[in-house]
């Protein structure tokens, strides 16, 4: 094959694929309800995760008001402060970012961009987003059981997520556990689907080095989650064994309200291994699509190819790797055997350099381009300085001896939503300005874009920066209130009223973004076919919108890589992957 | 095609009109559904993996007390073996396009099936007879959390079945080809054979500790 | 190049709002100096990268905007500079990773003199055990705790007897000598954490965990939990008092130990010599080993 020469045998001709049978739709119900096609799934993941995300967003607000003023809301006690807390991270972490990204992205864009006609099990596909969708609706259903939804922190840990004390321990941590179970059995399902897709349903020519940065990190990020999700899974029925059955797998002999309890010798830390097992490879399943999605973005609207696609590649193969080597860099002050902080310190660092020449590359990327500052575009420089502002601080936790006084303070939340809240949010938002047009055939609305992506940028900006340093003061996170102490200065409690005032303007932002989207559907203006004078498959389609089966009668064929612009001796500045060689001018 | 040397290209070098190295839907030279089939079973590998990882954790501590294995466990493993020796039998039936062999092997694996998983539940009704409640003591939880997870497995692969079954139905009517269900019976098969597998190795788990 | 200004703003502008800002972290009291040095090393390394990094996309941003009358370059990899940058970055990786692992390696080797102290957490406050004249900590249990042995103290080993029990009230440390603190939770997770230490440990049930310190300058200080813990986590808290030896043996003759406290759990079957063991041999003991100490310190 290397030699250039094509043996019959290897090669099917694009019209044999034409006769894989596709799913045809009958009536309205299985067109828009129950429909097998991934572009409707990935639709409907979408609305959903976003959905879900808001109802995040307005407990992210309720937090931040009792942060702020506490003593002012009445209606927020402890206790409900720790729902709050608990369900925003779940939802954030699990039912939006992975959903959105996996789900939502990966079904719109695997197919479009690798040249397929659909997903090769769409049927599964359709399962998929329902049990997703069931999985959402259990998890939002313990808002309304007695005794509200769990408090236990995202990280659900036993015994406390299931031992008095602790909020909604009796109906809330089991519908957290049976909805968990259910989103992995309907993620996986999908994943097999987005897996298999790029390995088999590839179009002719479409060589795993040609293939679009976002279509590498999906699959990469869909093989972590695979692999990663049993782990929580398992944790999951674990928990819900230790609290249905008293099975003493995670709890050990301790005091319940003061007295001895049932259990005997269980492992806390058991749970926090498998939890952590699934939770870091966890980060990179939200980081890696967006990795991919930035890389393609900026170099269609920086009119340059992408700089170093090998080393891209590769970069997102090796985090994918190492990312299952480092989990107990979030235990380092759990009480597991401190020597294995010496391994676990060094794996994270190492990871740094493949995320860094990532980010190395992006801006070198943009170097030497003809930028268009587009509002996707602007979103993608936003993650940049994001996402390095986040590996940065990672850098401080990963360490081991400098996580010691950080772990579990406002710095380590300033982290997180830095590098896995705000940074791929904003490549949410610079996808759907990207990809809305193809969606659609309608563009966003550029004014309200650019308010919201100013107010979204800079009030992000302006809340995580500055919460570094109550982390620095000591500020613990999970906090109701610090009260009365010693080390904390009265300015800081400005502080907390100011970040507050901003996460309001924030959220604020993002209902202009609903409107704008809704509004566009409507009356955006027309987009054409292809409006960002982009080379990848997805915008070579017939139609627009993509018809069923994305492409016309003949699936395209693909002649080059995905980031051919500006080649010099070519009188366009990009070439499409399916123009054939004869064709170009 | 080595993948190292397939991820080591330049692909903006590649000449534009070589568009080999891809072939439309058969990149691995195998049917979609058994790429699937087994990206799934690495997934469910990865299942039992922790599961077992977290049993000799715990069997680490110092009273592990373990726990004595009904006897049925011996005839439901014999009886998992015949039902994966019957898949087989269907499954070398489509070979030969023998289709009421296919038909026949598929009812007597699943019948078997059926019987293994009423089985276990007689299994955990003794256990439970005796007072070996899965609170009483680690091993006991695990010997249930193991038995279980399988068991939900095996059901699993029954609706698989029960949709090849069906199937071989509808072509035995319609005078169809046998072929038609071959991929469905192939994947049928190595589930079957997979879980079987994973059951040895638990059962020889349960029984050594 | 609006965008390219707010990026410089926001580039210039973290670094001196680094440099002036009122929150930074509490003047230390421990000898975890080290810790302080490996986060100042972060800083200087990452922060130079920062800056660095931002200025250039700025530049970038500003220099290569779009004008109809250009085109982008077409370069698809540099292999030499992509080689240099990975050099650069790792050996910035192992400028941040060896002072830490070298003052992890500290952390974790805890000094064989170290006093042994006991933190015992549970929903939601803390408690102490000091052991007595033998330096010892008896062995406990939680299924041994009831309202006459409240730290579950196990009463045949007679290495418990004399030690100092100190049930809602502040902590004392003495000044300058290693301590071993001996973590342990009755019920749920709990995390030990002083920030003026910079130190801190969960606290497991079924486990004891550890870390040790030894307190720099004398005061009193903020015991929080970190560690999330139920509806009560916040507001988990105790003092810590780091005094001279004077100060710290005046106090500790005051607390009573096991065996004075609870004399009906304590004795056991056998009368245990409980009552011999009072606060004033305490002192001694305590006096003696906090000399040697303070010598292998120096």
């Amino acid at each position: 094959m290397s030699n250039g020469v094509i043996e019959d045998s290897q090669v099917i001709p694009a019209a044999e694929v034409e006769e894989v049978e596709l799913y045809h739709a009958k009536s309205f119900i299985t067109k828009w309800v129950f429909c097998q096609d991934a572009k409707v799934i990935a639709i409907q993941y979408s609305v959903t995760a976003i959905a879900i995300g808001l109802v995040g967003l307005v407990l992210s607000w309720l937090m931040r008001l009792q942060l702020g003023f506490p003593d002012v809301f009445s209606f927020i006690d402890a206790e409900s402060y720790y729902q709050y807390v608990t369900m925003h991270g779940m939802i954030m972490v699990v039912y939006l970012l992975t959903a959105l990204f996996l789900g939502g992205f990966g079904n719109y864009l695997i197919p479009l961009m690798v040249g397929a006609r659909d997903m090769v099990f769409p049927y599964m596909n359709m399962l998929s987003y329902w049990i997703y969708l069931l999985a959402t609706l259990i998890l939002a259903a313990s808002f309304f059981v007695p005794g509200g939804p769990t408090g236990a922190g995202w990280t659900l840990y036993p015994p406390q997520s299931i031992s008095e004390g602790t909020p909604g321990i009796n109906g809330g941590i089991i519908l957290m556990l049976v909805s968990l179970a259910f989103f992995i059995i309907g993620f996986t399902m999908g994943g097999l689907n987005y897996v298999v897709t790029v390995l088999q349903a590839r179009t002719r020519g479409m060589t795993l080095m040609r293939m679009p940065l976002t279509v590498w990190g999906i699959f990469v990020a869909t093989i972590l989650a695979l692999l990663a999700f049993p782990a929580l899974f398992v944790a999951a029925i674990m928990t819900l064994f230790d609290k249905l059955l008293g099975t003493s797998f995670f709890m050990p002999e301790m005091l319940v309200q003061g007295e001895l309890g049932p259990h005997e010798n269980g492992s806390p830390l058991l749970f926090q291994h498998l939890f952590w097992f699934f939770g870091h490879p966890e980060v990179y399943i939200v980081a890696l699509p967006a990795f991919g999605v930035v890389s393609d973005i900026i170099s269609t609207h920086a009119r340059k190819n992408i700089f170093g696609y090998r080393m891209m590649v590769w970069a997102i193969v090796a985090i994918g790797g190492l990312s299952f080597i480092v989990w107990a860099h979030h235990m380092y002050v759990s009480g597991m055997n401190p020597y294995f902080g010496f391994f676990f310190a060094t794996t994270t660092l190492i990871i740094a350099v493949p995320t860094a020449l990532k980010l190395y590359n992006w801006v070198l990327t943009l170097y030497k381009g003809n930028i268009h500052l587009t509002i996707p575009m602007l979103f993608c420089v936003a993650f940049i300085l994001t996402f390095l502002n986040g590996g940065i601080t990672g850098l401080f936790l990963g360490n081991v001896i400098v996580d010691i006084p950080l772990s579990d303070t406002m710095f380590v939340v300033a982290h997180f939503h830095m590098v896995m809240g705000i940074a791929p949010v904003l490549v949410i938002f610079a996808a759907i300005y990207h990809w809305f047009p193809k969606m659609s055939g309608r563009m966003l609305h550029e004014g309200w874009g650019q308010f919201h992506f100013w107010v979204t940028f800079l009030g992000s900006y302006l809340i995580y920066f500055p919460m570094h340093y109550l982390g620095f003061v000591g500020v613990p996170r999970r906090y109701f209130e610090i009260g009365e102490t010693s080390f904390v200065p009265e300015s800081a409690v400005a502080l907390n009223e100011f970040i507050t005032i901003m996460v309001l303007i924030v959220g604020f932002a993002q209902v202009v973004f609903i409107i704008n989207i809704i509004w566009s559907v409507f009356k955006g203006k027309p987009s054409g076919d292809n409006p960002w004078n982009s080379t990848t498959l997805e915008w070579q389609t017939a139609t627009t919108p993509p018809g069923h089966g994305n492409f016309g009668k003949e699936l395209p064929i693909c002649y080059r890589w995905a980031y051919e612009y500006s080649l010099p001796g070519v009188k366009a500045d990009f070439i499409p992957q399916n123009l054939a060689p004869d064709k170009i001018k | 095609m080595s993948i190292f040397n397939e991820l080591t290209k330049k692909p903006w070098l590649a000449d534009p009109s070589q568009i080999d190295g891809a072939p439309a839907n058969q990149a691995l030279f195998l049917p979609s559904g058994k790429v699937g089939l087994r990206v799934f079973l690495v997934v469910v590998t990865v299942v039992f993996l922790l599961t077992t990882i977290a049993y000799g954790d715990r069997m680490l501590f110092a009273n592990w007390k373990s726990t004595p294995e009904p006897w049925v466990l011996w005839l439901n493993t014999f009886v998992l073996i015949a039902s994966s020796v019957a898949m087989q039998w269907a499954r070398n039936n489509t070979k030969r396009g023998n289709l009421t062999g296919v038909r026949d092997g598929l009812i007597f694996g699943g019948v078997l099936t059926i019987s293994f998983l009423v089985g276990q539940l007689y299994g955990w009704q003794l256990m439970v007879e005796s007072g070996y409640y899965a609170h009483t003591n680690t091993a006991n939880a695990f010997f249930y959390l193991i038995t279980a997870l399988h068991g939900a497995h095996m059901i699993g692969g029954l609706i698989a079945w029960g949709r090849s079954l069906l199937k071989v139905r509808e072509i035995l009517r319609s005078n169809g080809s046998v072929s038609d269900v071959k991929l469905s019976v192939e994947l049928c098969t190595t589930y079957w054979h997979y879980l079987l597998m994973i059951w040895l190795i638990l059962f020889m788990l349960l029984l050594i500790s | 190049m609006v965008l390219a200004v707010v990026l410089v703003i926001l580039g210039v502008g973290s670094v001196i709002f680094h440099i002036w800002s009122p929150w930074w972290s509490t003047e230390i009291a421990s000898n975890w100096g080290s810790i302080d040095n490996a986060i100042n090393i972060t800083f200087w390394i990452t922060g130079v990268a920062y800056v660095v990094i931002i200025l250039f996309m700025a530049y970038c941003i500003y220099k290569y905007r779009y004008r109809a009358d250009r085109r982008a370059d077409y370069e698809p990899e540099n292999n030499k500079l992509e080689w240099w940058l990975t050099w650069i970055t790792a050996a910035g990786v192992v400028g941040l990773l060896t002072p830490g692992l070298l003052a992890w390696n500290d952390f974790v080797t805890v000094p064989k003199d170290a006093l042994q102290y006991e933190v015992v957490g549970k929903q939601w406050e803390w408690n102490f055990r000091l052991p007595g004249k033998d330096g010892k900590l008896g062995t406990s249990k939680v299924s041994l705790i009831t309202d006459d042995n409240p730290f579950g103290i196990n009463p045949k080993d007679p290495n418990g007897q004399d030690d100092v029990l100190i049930e809602g009230d502040d902590l004392h440390l003495p000044l300058g000598v290693p301590i071993k603190m001996n973590l342990r939770s009755l019920d749920v997770l709990h995390d030990f954490y002083v920030p003026q230490f910079r130190a801190k440990m969960d606290l497991v049930p079924g486990m004891i965990t550890f870390f040790w310190l030894t307190p720099t300058r004398t005061g009193s200080f903020d015991i929080l939990c970190a560690e999330l813990c139920g509806v009560g986590h916040h507001a988990m808290r105790s003092t810590v008092v780091v005094d001279d030896k004077t100060a710290f043996n005046k106090w500790l003759q005051k607390q009573e130990t096991f065996a004075t406290l609870y004399p009906k759990s304590a004795a056991g079957k056998k009368q245990v010599a409980g009552t011999s063991a009072g606060p004033s041999e305490v002192k001694t003991v305590f006096s003696t080993s906090v000399t040697n100490s303070s010598k292998t310190i120096r």
